[in-house]
């Protein structure tokens, strides 16, 4: 009965929300990779303060700014930032959480509880907080959010990495690869990782969402990336003052990072359907 | 026996269980000859497949090695270090199991899984091992191997992941295979395929058997020696023929009567299967002398203080009973 009111809401079934998720992911990476080509003008260099504040138009689809630069311009670049970010801080999230896990799960004991107690405390200290501590320290910049962001999240893939291992160590492969003299490593490598992989791309996937909205934040806050360069975040923060008065110096840039992060969640959510098995979400 | 190959001496395992530690098993001992088939009956739980792991040296907590010699090949093995023992894995001894269904990785096409052996223990190239698996594959008689080494285990047949098995046991041509319980999970006509395929490839690369089973009639088919285990002891060995011909110890008795025989129910009427009566002791809980005088017809006052010792018999046989014969 508890699950009543979910079903007040209309679910998206698991081949619908891959497909637009992935649809959004898929138009993001190609405006990131293809930023030079689709851009009408330099992100940067091509202010005009003969332009400044135009509203949308046929001239300038997204407005311009108070420098008169293109936002639409601006946005296409910015998903360059977005998208490094994402996926760069997810790749160094996975690899620390997943070696930690993997390795955890696998030969237990001293190492095990060290690795649980870290990242419990990992998982006590707000993520954002971190980051922000380990931007203050390393001051603003691409480098340092990737820093920032891809050693602060991986408590949840390392959590998942274990779990999973530990249900898998009993299986008879894993007992047999033993028997049949594999090393652990060759173990953990060739026949634990392959078959835990479903659940870690789908955190890594998420995380992604999470992260894009983190450097976001951060940058909102001045600590991201610094100005003029274009990274949704920042385009934010430089127009919080004008929300009432040039509405769409913010609109698109939200817009953006909106349909990007929901692109992603919904391509974890239909690719969790697919990979796991154990998904209660699974369509029957 | 032709030289010896396996020697289990002495052979305890223990258990812990909070302060307390009960023997598993306990005074193991037999000898395996190169190329021999032997076998290792015994119920569930009497220790035959612990004895196994411990050959292997994977006994894990709770279980260890209390005590014992296990020599291979003149060289004692029951302290190599873990790499020792890695090496020796796979390469000089294969192992079969109960659960075929479970003990390839599903994510791997089979012709890998084989593969894997000659990279892993001969480093071979991955082009020349996945050759080499196809033949592996084709002297498990599985048809069309070229094909079959592309399939996933999910692809297969019961029977034809236990011959995958056996490739991969066997395909480091090792010294001993340890099978416990092969047959276990197939199907009666599989299980004699099974059996002949095993029974053929060892006798053809000399390779030893150690066979594991509560199966008394597939064991005396297949090994030239068999012991009986019970309770986490050795209660008797013997030749193949012997151990139903003339059983020597109460426990042996009641396992081959209780086995059914076609056409004894017309020869001797109405008469019921015979049972052993009782059940077998649980660990915590063995019984003060023999383990077996509880379900034992000719149990006497010194079988409930004394444990029998090892008498030897004729023809490399032995029993544990006061009263055998």
């Amino acid at each position: 009965m508890t699950l009543m009111p979910l079903k007040l809401v209309p679910k998206l079934r698991g081949g619908t929300s891959l497909w637009i998720g992935g649809g959004l992911v898929a138009l993001a990476v190609f405006v990131a990779v293809a930023a030079p080509l689709i851009a009408r003008t330099d992100p940067v260099m091509d202010a005009n303060l003969m332009n400044a504040e135009i509203p949308p138009g046929w001239e300038f689809p997204f407005g311009t700014d108070a420098q008169g630069r293109d936002i639409y311009s601006r946005i296409v670049y910015g998903a360059r930032i977005s998208l490094t970010v994402g996926i760069g801080s997810q790749i160094l999230n996975s690899l620390i959480g997943v070696s930690l896990g993997l390795t955890a799960g696998y030969w237990g004991g001293w190492w095990d509880d060290f690795v649980t107690g870290l990242t419990n405390l990992m998982l006590a200290i707000p993520s954002l907080i971190f980051a922000l501590a380990i931007m203050a320290i390393l001051g603003p910049g691409l480098t340092s959010l990737l820093a920032a962001l891809g050693l602060t999240a991986w408590s949840y893939s390392c959590r998942i990495a274990r779990a999973q291992v530990l249900s898998l160590k009993s299986q008879g492969y894993i007992q047999a690869a033993r028997i049949l003299g594999y090393g652990d490593l060759r173990i953990m490598f060739t026949q634990v990782l392959p078959n835990i992989l479903g659940p870690l791309i789908v955190i890594a996937t998420l995380g992604m969402g999470t992260a894009i909205l983190s450097e976001a934040a951060l940058s909102f806050l001045g600590l991201g990336i610094r100005p003029p360069f274009p990274s949704w975040g920042s385009m934010l923060s430089e127009a919080r003052d004008q929300i009432n008065t040039v509405p769409w110096l913010s609109i698109f840039p939200g817009v953006a990072i909106f349909l990007t992060v929901l692109g992603l969640n919904l391509l974890g959510d239909g690719l969790r359907d697919i990979l796991d098995p154990q998904s209660t979400t699974r369509r029957s | 026996m032709t030289g010896s190959l396996l020697k289990v001496d002495g052979l305890r395992i223990a258990l812990a269980s909070g302060q307390t530690t009960y023997n598993a098993a306990e005074d193991v001992s037999f000898e395996i000859g190169r190329g021999e088939a032997f076998g290792l009956v015994g119920e569930s739980g009497c220790g035959k497949s612990i004895t196994a792991l411990a050959i292997m040296g994977l006994l894990k907590r709770p279980l260890s090695l209390g005590g014992g010699r296990i020599v291979l090949d003149g060289e004692e093995i029951q302290n190599a270090s873990p790499a020792k023992m890695r090496a020796l894995r796979g390469s000089r001894i294969g192992m079969i199991f109960q659960e075929p269904m479970t003990a390839l990785n599903p994510l791997s096409p089979v012709g890998r899984q084989i593969a894997e052996m000659f990279v892993l223990h001969q480093r071979a190239s991955w082009s020349e091992a996945m050759d080499r698996a196809e033949d592996a594959l084709r002297q498990v008689h599985v048809p069309s191997p070229e094909r079959r080494i592309k399939d996933f285990p999910h692809q297969l047949s019961g029977g034809m992941r236990q011959r995958v098995m056996i490739a991969i046991a066997l395909a480091c041509s090792p010294e001993l295979l340890i099978a416990d319980e092969p047959t276990t999970a197939l199907d009666v006509t599989v299980q004699a395929e099974i059996i002949d395929l095993m029974a053929e490839l060892c006798a053809a690369k000399g390779t030893a058997i150690l066979m594991i089973s509560h199966d008394l009639g597939l064991v005396a088919n297949m090994c030239q020696r068999v012991a009986v285990m019970y309770a986490g002891r050795i209660v008797e060995a013997q030749p193949a023929e012997a151990i139903f011909a003339a059983p020597q110890h109460p426990y042996t008795q009641g396992l081959v009567n209780s086995l059914p025989r076609l056409g004894e129910r017309s020869k001797r009427g109405q008469q019921r299967l015979r049972e052993i009566a009782g059940v077998v002791p649980s660990i915590q809980a063995y019984p003060t002398g023999c383990r077996f005088n509880p379900r034992c017809p000719r149990a006497s006052d010194v079988c409930l203080t004394t444990p029998p010792a090892i008498t030897p018999l004729p023809a490399d046989s032995l029993v544990r009973c006061h009263h055998h014969g």
